[in-house]
């Protein structure tokens, strides 16, 4: 499974590290001051998370699927092209990206939606697709000689064996997805970014504090999501979490 | 039976075309096994491939008892044939039970058909299926994944087996054992088998017939014996090497050349009567001792039958060494040559006497196929120059 493993001098010093904040905390109120945004913390944070899950899932949706498409000899010829353009796609900043999708398709949440999806659309498209790539030739041909159809050698053998390569462009996606979707806010696309931005703007640390914290516990949430993912999906004798 | 006729490939690469095989033609008869032999790269690989159509003829047919292969669909034709690759090829992520269950699956056999089958055939290859059937194919040694290999490729009890140096990647002595299974194996199931190896000394010991290649071209095909006997030209020769006299004792058993109904004598016969049968059957050194039970316990010496007075059973010597009925002959010239002697009792399976084998006799024997084939040689001179 996956769990941070933490050694017992190592959970003493953060007992104490706890400790010391939550008496800086109490001093100064931070706390009391922190709650008065927990109601915007739940909403944002609902609207946080539906970015999130449609963006990184229409990612998936589209990623997984293309990079299948492109690993098949018959369009193997197009396959390197078509990946020097995605290659190109990532060059460009994530808020540009944004910039450009509200550039056409104004503010609100559908262009900050479209632009996540394409900013993390690369890792899972070229992760599906060397993925496949990778699986050994002999591996192929003995599905092939055992008499598998192209279709069933994709998906009892080339898959199964790709997945864990698959996953990582996954992770890697929708780290940089939680990483990205704060800066919804700016095209009007909602989510914590709203109190942090606003944070800033107005110097109010707690408030920016307010968003930054769930952010970041949803950016590690997410994450350990995928790892459990890939450690039951991924079949064992393929997968090197669980030796 | 598999029937290739005049296969051709040509790869087309960036150097210009290769033939790999050129113009191919051959049968392996029903049950046997043919060892397709030569050194790397003469197209041993690609003629395999192009019976399953891994790789497709430029031209030619393969029939497959009889039937043209050319316009079956390639799905069903594989599934009716066994592959195992050089390579092994286990899908690293399916268990064992679910390697070896791929084509009975593929082929639509219900849930416990399959099971049992998998547990069937580990148990043929000495593999316990209660460790094994639920075991990852990393967590196998070489040995064990190339059993499965095989195995995986019995599994749906295929007619043809194609084998592409299936024992490769495996120690000598492993390797050694594997085969033996293997043969066993065969000995029962009598697949049609096409088994590409470059180890002479495997096809010997496989094959019912060897197909020489060599940069494309089948060079010969005959039984192990007659290519050892009578390489067609230098280049087989070279290839199955100057020991190949030597090679050839592998393929003869003790039964072949043994001298039948061999005299003994027990240990109530006189030393006289001894004397009398070697004198009969022109034996210069020794005669056998045998006891109650018919097995061989010692021997008695001419000479000193020829000199002494008495009893067999008081004047005889223990035996270095015996051979089995089963035994081929490197394994009886090795023990003639550790022993000292020229000849050695054999016994059957119960381990009574039942002749004996002189170097003489194995001398005789692999010179007779010399001499059948000069004598037809000479005939065949004979009537070259009387047309
Ligand atoms: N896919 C291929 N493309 C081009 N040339 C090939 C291909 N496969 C085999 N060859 C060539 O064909 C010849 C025979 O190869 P192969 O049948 O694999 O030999 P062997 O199995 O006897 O070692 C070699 O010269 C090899 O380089
Ligand atoms: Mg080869």
């Amino acid at each position: 499974m996956y769990f941070p493993r933490f050694k017992p001098l190592f959970l003493l010093a953060l007992l104490v590290l706890v400790f010391l904040s939550g008496v800086i905390i109490e001093r100064n109120n931070w706390l009391a001051q922190f709650l008065f945004y927990s109601e915007d913390i739940i909403y944002l944070t609902g609207q946080h998370i539906e970015l999130v899950v449609i963006s990184g899932g229409l990612a998936i949706l589209i990623g997984v699927p293309l990079g299948i498409i492109l690993s098949r000899p018959s369009v193997r010829y197009l396959a390197e092209s078509a990946m020097q353009v995605l290659n190109i796609g990532t060059t460009i900043p994530t808020l540009a990206i944004l910039a450009l999708s509200m550039s056409f398709l104004g503010i609100g949440m559908v262009p900050a939606v479209f632009g996540l999806t394409i900013a993390s659309l690369l890792p899972i498209v070229r992760n599906s697709y060397t993925g496949l790539l990778e699986v050994p030739a002999h591996l192929k041909e003995a599905a092939a000689g055992i008499g598998m159809t192209p279709l069933q050698m994709l998906l009892r053998v080339e898959i199964p064996n790709a997945l864990y390569v698959m996953f990582a462009g996954i992770r890697t996606a929708l780290a940089i997805n939680v990483g990205t979707v704060p800066l919804a806010f700016l095209i009007g696309g909602g989510g914590l970014g709203e109190l942090i931005f606003t944070g800033i703007d107005l110097n109010r640390p707690i408030m920016m504090l307010a968003g930054a914290i769930p952010t970041a516990l949803l950016a590690i949430l997410v994450d350990m999501l995928v790892a459990i993912c890939a450690w039951l999906i991924v079949p064992k004798g393929v997968n090197p979490l669980r030796n | 039976m598999i029937t290739i006729d005049n296969l051709t490939k040509i790869f087309e690469t960036e150097n210009g075309p290769v033939t790999a095989a050129d113009h191919i033609s051959m049968e392996v008869p029903e049950g046997e096994i043919c060892v397709l032999l030569g050194p790397s790269g003469c197209g041993k690989t690609t003629t395999l491939k192009m019976v399953n159509r891994i790789v497709p003829p430029t031209s030619g047919r393969v029939l497959i008892n009889g039937e043209d292969t050319t316009g079956l669909n390639t799905v069903d034709l594989r599934r009716q044939i066994g592959y195992v690759i050089q390579q092994i090829g286990l899908f690293p992520n399916m268990t064992i039970e679910e390697n070896i269950s791929v084509v009975p699956r593929l082929l639509g056999w219900d849930k416990a058909r399959y099971k049992a089958r998998a547990t069937e055939l580990l148990d043929m290859v000495a593999l316990d299926p209660s460790i094994f059937l639920k075991r990852y194919p990393r967590e196998l040694s070489g040995g064990q994944q190339q059993r499965v290999g095989v195995i995986r490729a019995l599994a749906a009890d295929p007619p043809v087996m194609l084998m592409d140096e299936p024992f490769g990647a495996i120690d000598p002595i492993n390797r050694e054992i594997i085969q033996d299974e293997f043969l066993k194996m065969q000995k029962e199931l009598r697949k049609t088998i096409m088994f590409v190896s470059h180890d002479i000394d495997e096809a010997v010991k496989m094959a019912n017939r060897i197909a020489i290649f060599r940069t494309g071209k089948l060079v010969q095909y005959d039984t192990p014996d007659n290519l050892l006997a009578h390489p067609i030209d230098d280049f087989v020769e070279s290839f199955v090497g100057d020991d190949r006299a030597l090679k050839r004792l592998r393929l003869v058993r003790v039964g072949q050349v043994i001298e039948q109904s061999a005299p003994s004598v027990r240990m109530g016969d006189s030393l006289e009567h001894a004397f009398r049968l070697m004198e009969q059957h022109g034996y210069t050194q020794a005669i056998v001792l045998v006891n109650e039970q018919q097995q061989p316990i010692g021997y008695v010496s001419r000479a000193v039958a020829q000199t002494t007075q008495g009893f067999c059973g008081e004047h005889y010597f223990g035996l270095k060494a015996t051979a089995h009925i089963e035994d081929d002959l490197r394994k009886v010239a090795s023990l003639m040559f550790n022993h000292d002697t020229t000849w050695l009792p054999c016994t059957d399976s119960t381990g009574r006497f039942v002749g004996q084998v002189t170097q003489r006799g194995v001398t005789h024997y692999l010179g007779a196929t010399y001499h059948a084939q000069s004598d037809t040689a000479a005939l065949k001179h004979v009537a070259a120059q009387a047309e």
